[in-house]
């Protein structure tokens, strides 16, 4: 864990809290259970600790605490699997902050702070991230195209979207069609049609704005991915020192315990790189690099402890009673999303020049 | 000492960084600028140029190779701030430490915390002028990862331990002055009849026969004690202590191995860099081995990821006070990189990365091969990754002893 300041401290602390005691694992499945994309209540809580606007300017209504206070959240609820639009919302706000006029930061942010409204990014056309490239496209002032598997879209009342020419904003309603993309995680997915959606350009952001955004959607995931593998580590390791086989715990089997040493090696480099790519948001330093590594780290290393998760508990890691699954089903549509490791190992090398 | 204000204000230290340059300026030579190898301690003592043994003298005389450890025994009792000071202001003009060796990173700590006051005064003082080498006797053949199994005996005598035993894989031991030894004082317990002693590798009845290595080099030695007198007040410690000594002394060793430091040193030509002077790239920019693209991509990001972690381990330990938690982990994963990193390189040179000496090479491509033979012992001395791997279990995720 990088060393943190006190604001950063009581923050992680007060998720810890809030994901063990309010909303663990257990409040996912209910919310799976139930259909639903998340749980109102849990949200309107997270927003009323001031969640959702942490990467926002205080002047419209966020604390502007930073990526490495939002990375803190985002890991704990990771931890617990808490379904919510934090993500994707913080991401849509700090594009906003990044390429929005003075007139559309005002009309959004405050919105996006408190909670009352839902953004979400919606950049890929296809089932795999294949780098900033998109062939909807904008016509006076009105968008047309298909975005694919856009995360927490149904509730979302503002979309972030790539066109061929710059990133836009698109609210929903007038030419905005959903269709629900039922994933593995059952997570909230949609396939989005634009036909003619009234959408404003973020003009004021740059030739690289889409590029930034996707750097912070890269870390954040990460982030929730750290979460993921910190969880099925813990619960793995307890439950290796509790069922007993041959009269041992199996936590006394050599086998057993080389391969968690493995694992924690792969968890703790895996936490470095994320620190290291919330800390590269912070300072402006590096960042398109730490961001692609966090995300290839988180990647691979989620990949890993949620296989061996399932493998190391057993039969009972198999049975949906069992919170385990769980991990493994989220884990891999994270890893797809913004750029599986391969097409990130590709990027890294072009980006070195080899 | 601890009543002493700290002279940590910015003027002492700016006064202080003053004096270093004035001392570097006068002392050190500029034709020894950025000479230091970095595995020349490990592999071989070669002859000492004039120029050299000069710096080491003057270093020596300050005990700035030393720069912490205390005045009293010739170290250069600076603060931690005031030693970053001086290792900043050496990088600066390319100077570098001229002390080091086992002494340094091994046995100097562990005589400061358990040796004698009579002993702190022999054995430390030549350490920091850098006049002795000493080399450890762990090893022996049927004592490797279970180190405890060492039989090397030391008979009490009245005024002297009479000595008898092989030790092995004993680091520099055909250049050692003196060798700090595991011996067994006693066969009533495994742990508690070990001991700690100083032994003189000039005394008689030491023998020493290098073992060539598959580097072709000899940088480990087999040591041999035939009736070897060592008078008692070589012991440190308590007799039966020698374990709690030594395990300690392994835990220097590791810090040292694993840091990253060396291996950094390593990685200092881009493995991208290299793969596009031996293979070439394509018409799109590309690598034109598609897979090993992929490979070194995918090595220079976990290399990375690893520095991150031996920077968090550095920034954890000084936050806390102590030993962070995932500074076990370093050594296993430093290793390991270390040795993909030079199979790649030769994977990247082809034939040019396994040249074993003469015409046709140049000298790194020859420096190379060596490199990734002796690489293949990082992962076995100092403690194998599989007893890492036990560590790692045992005491930092509190599983149970294994059968």
């Amino acid at each position: 864990m990088a060393v943190l300041n006190d604001e950063q401290e009581m923050l992680r602390d007060m998720a810890r809290e809030w994901t063990k005691n309010e909303h663990p694992v257990g409040a996912w499945r209910k919310v799976r259970d139930a259909g639903e994309p998340f749980d109102a209540d849990a949200w309107s809580a997270m927003a009323e600790m001031g969640w959702a606007g942490i990467i926002i300017p205080e002047e419209h209504g966020g604390s502007d605490f930073g990526w490495m206070s939002l990375g803190l959240v985002v890991e704990e609820l990771g931890k617990s699997l808490a379904a919510s639009p934090l993500i994707a919302s913080a991401l849509a706000a700090s594009a906003i902050v990044l390429g929005g006029s003075d007139e559309q930061k005002a009309e959004y942010l405050p919105r996006l702070a408190s909670g009352e409204l839902i953004g979400t990014l919606a950049f890929d056309e296809g089932p795999r991230h294949i780098g900033l490239k998109a062939s909807a496209g904008v016509h006076d002032g009105r968008l047309t195209g298909t975005k694919a598997f856009v995360h927490e879209a149904s509730r979302a009342g503002l979309f972030v979207v790539l066109a061929s020419d710059g990133v836009y904003l698109v609210e929903q309603g007038q030419g905005v069609t959903l269709s629900s993309r039922a994933l593995a995680d059952m997570r909230d997915h949609a396939e989005i049609d634009f036909n003619d959606a009234p959408a404003q350009k973020l003009a004021a952001g740059g030739d690289d704005l889409a590029q930034k955004i996707l750097d912070r959607a890269r870390v954040l995931t990460a982030a929730e991915m750290l979460g993921m593998c910190q969880a099925v580590f813990d619960t793995t390791l307890d439950y290796l020192k509790q069922r007993v086989q041959f009269n041992q715990v199996l936590s006394s089997f050599q086998a057993l315990q080389h391969r968690m040493a493995d694992l924690y090696s792969e968890l703790e480099m895996t936490r470095s790189a994320v620190e290291g790519g919330l800390q590269a948001l912070d300072s402006g330093f590096a960042v398109t690099e730490a961001a692609m590594l966090a995300k290839t780290r988180a990647n691979d290393a989620l990949h890993l402890i949620s296989k061996e998760g399932i493998q190391l508990h057993g039969g009972i890691g198999m049975t949906d009673e069992y919170n385990v699954g769980f991990y493994l089903k989220r884990a891999r549509v994270l890893e797809a999303a913004w750029g599986a490791s391969s097409h990130l190992r590709d990027l890294y090398a072009t980006t070195k020049g080899y | 000492m601890a009543s002493v204000a700290e002279p940590e204000a910015k003027a002492d230290l700016d006064a202080f960084r003053e004096e270093v340059r004035a001392f570097l300026a006068e002392n050190f030579p500029p034709e020894l600028r950025g000479k230091n190898n970095i595995l020349s301690s490990v592999e071989e003592a070669g002859e000492e140029s004039p120029a050299e043994k000069a710096w080491r003298l003057a270093m020596g005389e300050k005990g700035w190779g030393t720069p912490t450890w205390p005045k009293e025994y010739g170290g250069g009792g600076l603060t931690k701030k005031q030693a970053r000071a001086l290792e900043e202001e050496m990088a600066k003009v390319g100077a570098w430490n001229p002390i080091g060796g086992m002494g340094v990173m091994m046995l100097g700590p562990t005589l400061l915390e358990f040796a004698s006051e009579e002993q702190k005064h022999e054995h430390i003082p030549p350490i920091c002028k850098g006049e002795i080498r000493w080399c450890q006797g762990y090893s022996e053949p049927n004592a490797g990862s279970d180190l405890a199994n060492l039989q090397t005996m030391a008979e009490d005598k009245g005024d002297h331990y009479l000595v008898n035993g092989q030790k092995t894989w004993t680091s520099g031991g055909q250049w050692a002055d003196k060798c700090f030894c595991l011996v067994r004082t006693s066969r009533a317990d495994k742990h508690k009849g070990i001991s700690f002693l100083l032994i003189d590798m000039h005394a008689p009845g030491v023998e020493v026969k290098p073992i060539k290595m598959i580097s072709g080099m000899s940088p480990f030695c087999e040591t041999f004690f035939t009736d070897v007198q060592v008078p008692k007040e070589n012991l440190v410690g308590e007799e039966g202590q020698g374990w709690t000594i030594g395990k300690k002394l392994l835990q220097h060793e590791r810090t040292n191995l694993s840091g990253g430091g060396a291996l950094a040193a390593l990685n200092s030509q881009p493995l991208g860099k290299v793969a596009e002077r031996y293979i070439g790239l394509d018409e799109n920019g590309k690598l034109a081995d598609a897979e090993l693209r992929v490979k070194i991509a995918d090595f220079e990001m976990r290399w990375n990821a690893f520095l991150l972690t031996a920077r968090r381990a550095m920034e954890e330990s000084k936050a806390q006070g102590g030993v962070s938690e995932i500074s076990s982990i370093l050594k296993k994963a430093g290793t390991k990189l270390g040795q993909e990193r030079a199979e790649l390189m030769i994977a990247i040179q082809g034939y040019r990365g396994l040249g074993w000496e003469g015409e046709g090479f140049e000298q790194k491509e020859l420096d190379g091969t060596r490199a990734w033979l002796f690489g293949k012992a990082t992962t076995i001395y100092g403690g194998s990754t599989e007893i890492q791997n036990n560590i790692i279990a045992k005491r930092i995720l509190g599983m149970l002893d294994h059968q």
